[in-house]
């Protein structure tokens, strides 16, 4: 089930002209900079399918880059979103692709800054609702339903029972979870949505546990 | 996973077995799925209610979109309406004002409320408050009108597709029309079954409906297509309360539409390639908006 909630029906509340084109490229953006977990510097930005041959007229380019800005889909700053950059200090490029995806609004958001640098897909469904597909290479599906965490780890026995035992301890209840890596023996990803807003003493527990390279947020 | 609904024979059946409403549903499945309480949830609807009425009202004012393609159509339609010359009717009309209201505004880069998608949100609020005027509806069943539409809404979203780039116009403002046929009905006084014919009916007339915006702009055809959206709409809910039914059942109506879709060439599903799009005066239209020789689709540099 893609869609759980009326609100994904009727709502967002947002900044026109297109709910997906604009209100989910909007929270795209914004998924990404949480998970990036800071203002990235730069942002360079592949589009495919509709969004490529459309993002001009529906403000897809300056509803992502609003999102990592931190903007919410109803915020009015999304269509001064370019100047806003500018002040922010953030560079950004837009290339359009020619190659199709599997989903027609589909953007490959890749950000950085000093210290390190991410890469997302995130494909926009309708109605302003979107889903993460791809992160640093890792294919998941994150549907930004729930508060998640991404724990990025050396493929090891034992690490995912380390993992849920510290959730388990915070009295956190998992709602999905999902596993996956690139090639065996090497580095993994875990992808775990939970029930309740998480605290920074969940974070730094994880982030402290053996093989666990990196951890990562999701707000809902 | 608890799920009350996932098809409208589920939804009518439960609405009929245990004498509620379909909003009534909608509101109980959505506490069972997000855990949130009763009085959150309509309180959330409401502010989307007012997101809408400000819409309304401020695109009867008369709004212009950067790219002039479109604006102060709302307002031509509520002076011609004040005329009394009007032929379809009053209450269709201001309907339909109150859609292309919402849509200008939309297209203007204001705020809307998605319903389900930005580039349909005209027409179940246009709708609404058009019906407002001859039904004299409480605060809560205004609400409750939402709440039906998105009950119809959520079964469309999940087993079919409510987005244009996907499933083409008929998935976005066919899905709002038969969506606001289904609340209208029930405003009305009408039962589930009479909601679920409406919906049918008017989904029938949206069927192949593609989505080919000129310039990749939210504008032309969609703002009229969400004029026609309301009027459509409102005769499919007259119809289905004079008892009229459809011979296809719903969740087949909305199947068929999702088939559709995906037999749709990508130039039909909002890529700005096809239909109106295509024409010697949509690209025309396009050279002019992003300036000579260039496209919707060259690289953006900061």
């Amino acid at each position: 089930m893609k869609f759980r909630s009326v609100f994904e029906i009727i709502g967002p509340v947002m900044i026109g002209p297109s709910s997906s084109h604009t209100a989910g490229a909007a929270r795209i953006g914004r998924v990404a900079r949480d998970l990036f977990g800071r203002q990235p510097e730069w942002a360079r930005i592949h589009l495919y399918g509709s969004f490529a041959e459309t993002y001009k007229g529906h403000g897809t380019d300056v509803a992502i880059i609003g999102g990592l800005l931190d903007y919410d889909t109803h915020d009015e700053r999304i269509k001064t979103a370019f100047e806003d950059a500018a002040k922010a200090g953030m560079t950004f490029e837009f290339i359009p692709e020619e190659e199709e995806a599997e989903h027609p609004n589909t953007a490959r958001v890749v950000i950085g800054d000093g210290k390190g640098e991410m890469e997302l897909v995130g494909i926009s469904i309708g109605g302003g609702t979107m889903e993460v597909t791809e992160l640093n290479g890792f294919p998941l599906r994150l549907s930004g339903h729930y508060p998640a965490l991404l724990v990025v780890h050396d493929d090891r026995a034992g690490v995912i029972a380390g993992v849920s035992n510290v959730i388990a301890e915070q009295g956190m209840n998992i709602a999905h979870m999902e596993v996956g890596r690139k090639e065996k023996g090497k580095m993994a990803l875990m992808v775990i949505e939970v029930d309740q807003i998480f605290d920074e003493t969940l974070i730094n527990q994880l982030q402290s546990l053996p093989n666990v390279t990196q951890v990562s947020t999701l707000a809902n | 996973m608890d799920i009350l609904f996932s098809s409208v024979k589920e939804l009518v059946s439960l609405a009929e077995t245990q004498n509620k409403p379909i909003s009534e549903i909608m509101i109980e499945q959505e506490v069972l799925l997000t855990r949130r309480s009763r009085e959150e949830i309509i309180a959330q609807m409401e502010r989307n209610l007012t997101v809408m009425e400000q819409a309304v009202e401020q695109g009867l004012k008369g709004v212009k979109s950067t790219s002039g393609l479109t604006g102060g159509d709302a307002v031509l339609l509520q002076q011609y309406i004040a005329s009394g010359k009007s032929l379809s009717g009053d209450l269709i009309l201001d309907a339909v004002s109150k859609a292309v209201a919402t849509n200008e505004v939309n297209a203007a880069m204001g705020m809307i409320c998605a319903t389900p998608t930005a580039g349909a949100a005209g027409i179940v609020p246009g709708t609404l408050f058009a019906v407002k005027n001859k039904l004299n509806p409480t605060r809560e069943q205004m609400i409750n009108y939402l709440f039906t539409s998105g009950a119809f809404g959520f079964v469309v979203a999940n087993n079919a597709s409510i987005s244009g780039a996907a499933g083409g116009c008929q998935a976005e403002t066919g899905s709002a029309a038969s969506m606001a046929a289904a609340a209208i009905v029930e405003m009305a006084g009408g039962t589930p079954q009479q909601s679920a014919e409406a919906f049918s009916i008017v989904m029938k007339n949206m069927l192949g409906l593609v989505c080919d915006p000129v310039a990749g702009l939210v504008e032309v055809p969609c703002v009229k297509r969400n004029a026609m959206g309301a009027a459509k709409a409102l005769v499919g809910a007259d119809m289905a309360l004079a008892g009229v039914v459809s011979r296809i059942p719903t969740d087949e109506v909305i199947e068929a539409m999702h088939r559709i879709g995906q037999t749709m060439p990508s130039a039909l599903r909002e890529t700005a390639k096809g239909g109106l799009a295509a024409t010697p005066t949509g690209k025309a239209l396009e050279a002019e908006i992003f300036g000579k020789d260039k496209s919707a689709r060259d690289t953006v540099k900061s």
